[in-house]
């Protein structure tokens, strides 16, 4: 193999800003930010309509927001963001690398002086700034709603534990980006890429719960001797479970959002002994509790991207 | 210093046993037009990727303008414009936006790129639609587009893979025109073709490629040479007198050939026309007609491939 000339990375700037433009002026960005409104904007209004109620009793109030689950929409808006992220990154995503060969800019764009690595990390980035954008502008609405129907201004805590969401919700949207992409690099047509990601995204959603369920059962004895035995078993489930990336991202907001949580894995009523009931965990303890979900969810998001940018090194790009 | 721009010394490329372009010698020169021809599959698309770097060779060695495709893609880039065939652009974006990105990627300065941009443009008729959006734009627009991001690129080399394909006469006419055009700038342009015609009017010399080698290589007549044996063939019309009788002396002629009443074939072996004419009135002959019959790189290409069949058979 013979060693390239030049970095890797020359004329990612010009594609990275070429994907941001055509993303936030897309059309079907317009879509996905209406979607989101009807699914984030619902949750969001209920519960502060349920906050308004007790404010001055919670010292995590803008916390509520997000996770509270108000009685008139069954479904919390931080519940409402493990459907609607993976939705919006594999919109912004299905047709990054295929689209390119079907319009038959490929080899075009790969003439010029850049090599693919910059061409696939741009389209990439592009991506994941689009999703960050959309986050962000979520996250600053459902704060601004709170200071108007709520009349308090947040605590810097609660601020920095919502900043952290912010950057897990991005990390989360990544790994369905990178797996959005992988698709578009692997089949050609549009449609199939998407349909692909979709099934991937229904089948974690939906089915891998149920998976891991029976795997577990599978491996279970048929009766439990021993208390070993029954933590093993947890466990068994719980790491199951964790291989679905909005396990890592229900689990990452858990213990941000909700400062009580002391854990996130299976623990035993002896193992509380001597904690002092729903009394909240520092920051810092906090993110030290979720940092194995967020490295999982990079790792993820950066496993996921090489696989892609390993099979689109090896395709030819005669189109 | 070399006046090749392009050097392939044993170019080849292996699509696992398959032998897709197979061990190739070419050499084109600063300022020349060549077209390569050849059927689908003959492995003309495959040897222009590899000399853009877009695809590894699998053996020997090319040079672009001195450098290595493989290992300096990125100098090979800056100074060589490639026109695929049926050449996409971004619909959704107008065409100065197109060349705009081409120009980011190409690091070309602000300040500089928007004058060569229209200067470009203009220079393919295409000034009156720099801010229509690309989805608009007929086949052959498109086509001048990419010639016109070729010549903003100020690339010295020009690879375009059959760009007239699914054009009209007229669209083939301009596009040809603006190929020409390139050369008079000293671009060299490399063609590769199905349409022969089109070939020949343009292209100073061609290389035939057949099943991933390069079958023949040279100047249409020097082609025709090779495969027809055809020299410098003559159509003469005379009255009054035998012209295979007066011809046949000329130094050069090899074969008189009756080709209709009153009309001959004359084989040569260099270009005999005043030496006809001058024959013909000496022995006291009306001439009325003598033509240069230009071998047609159809014939050439036609031949060879039924002279190939037939060995094959």
């Amino acid at each position: 193999m013979q060693q390239r000339e030049g970095s890797p990375f020359t004329g990612l700037g010009p594609v990275f800003m070429k994907e941001l433009s055509d993303h936030l002026t897309s059309i079907r960005m317009m879509v996905l930010t209406l979607f989101v409104i009807v699914f984030g904007a619902f949750p969001v209004a209920s519960s502060l309509q349920t906050l308004r109620t007790v404010v001055g009793a919670d010292a995590y109030l803008y916390l509520r927001i997000f996770t509270i689950e108000p009685q008139q929409v069954p479904i919390s808006f931080i519940s409402a963001l493990n459907f609607i992220i993976p939705l919006m990154a594999i919109g912004l995503g299905f047709d990054s690398v295929n689209s390119e060969f079907n319009r038959r800019t490929l080899s075009r764009v790969l003439s010029q002086p850049i090599y693919r690595d910059a061409l696939l990390l741009g389209k990439f980035l592009g991506g994941l700034m689009t999703l960050a954008v959309g986050l962000l502008a979520l996250w600053l609405i459902v704060f601004g709603a709170g200071l108007l129907l709520l009349g308090i201004p947040p605590r810097g805590v609660e601020v920095a534990r919502a900043f952290g969401f912010l950057l897990v919700a991005i990390a989360y949207g990544g790994v369905w980006l990178a797996i959005a992409m992988l698709f578009s690099v692997v089949f050609r047509s549009t449609a199939t890429s998407a349909l692909c990601a979709l099934g991937l995204w229904l089948f974690f959603f939906i089915l891998w719960p149920m998976i891991a369920n029976a795997l577990v059962l599978g491996f279970a004895p048929a009766e439990i001797t021993s208390l070993d035995q029954y933590v093993g078993i947890q466990e068994l489930a719980i790491a199951l479970q964790r291989l679905s990336p909005g396990t890592l991202f229900s689990e990452a907001l858990l213990g941000l959002l909700n400062p009580e949580t002391r854990t996130l894995g299976f623990m035993l009523p002896a193992q509380m002994r001597g904690a002092i009931p729903n009394a909240p965990l520092p920051l810092d303890q906090s993110l030290l509790l979720i940092w194995p979900q967020v490295t999982g969810l990079i790792a993820g998001m950066i496993v996921v991207f090489a696989a892609a940018y390993v099979v689109f090194q090896r395709e030819e790009v005669r189109a | 210093m070399s006046d090749n721009v392009i050097e392939a010394r044993g170019l080849l490329k292996l699509y696992g046993a398959t032998r897709a372009v197979d061990a190739i010698d070419l050499d084109i020169r600063r300022g020349e037009i060549f077209g390569l021809l050849g059927p689908n599959g003959a492995g003309k698309t495959t040897t222009i990727l590899m000399m853009l770097g877009l695809t590894e060779t699998s053996g020997g060695a090319v040079s672009v303008l001195g450098f290595n495709p493989v290992r300096q893609p990125l100098q090979v880039k800056r100074r060589v414009g490639y026109l695929p065939d049926a050449v996409g652009f971004y619909d959704h974006m107008t065409a100065r936006e197109n060349l705009i990105y081409t120009a980011r990627l190409l690091a070309i300065p602000r300040r500089e790129s928007g004058g060569r941009i229209m200067a470009a443009l203009k220079a393919v008729d295409l000034a009156d639609v720099a801010d229509m959006r690309v989805a608009t734009f007929s086949r052959g627009m498109r086509q001048r587009l990419g010639i016109a991001e070729i010549v903003m690129k100020k690339a010295e080399i020009a690879i375009l893979d059959e760009p007239t394909s699914g054009l009209d006469p007229h669209a083939t006419f301009e596009l040809l025109e603006m190929i020409r055009g390139l050369k008079k700038a000293g671009v060299a342009v490399l063609l590769s073709s199905h349409l022969l015609d089109r070939v020949q009017s343009v292209c100073d010399r061609v290389a035939l490629f057949n099943k991933g080698k390069i079958a023949l290589m040279g100047s249409v007549v020097e082609l025709a040479n090779q495969v027809l044996g055809a020299g410098h063939p003559l159509l003469v019309e005379a009255t009054g007198i035998d012209v295979a009788t007066a011809l046949r002396g000329i130094e050069g002629v090899q074969q008189v050939l009756p080709a209709g009443e009153g009309a001959w074939r004359v084989i040569a072996d260099r270009d005999v026309r005043a030496a006809v004419a001058r024959n013909i009135v000496v022995a006291g002959g009306s001439l009325t007609r003598l033509a240069d019959l230009q071998p047609s790189l159809e014939e050439v290409y036609t031949h060879y491939f039924e002279g190939e069949r037939h060995a094959a058979a």
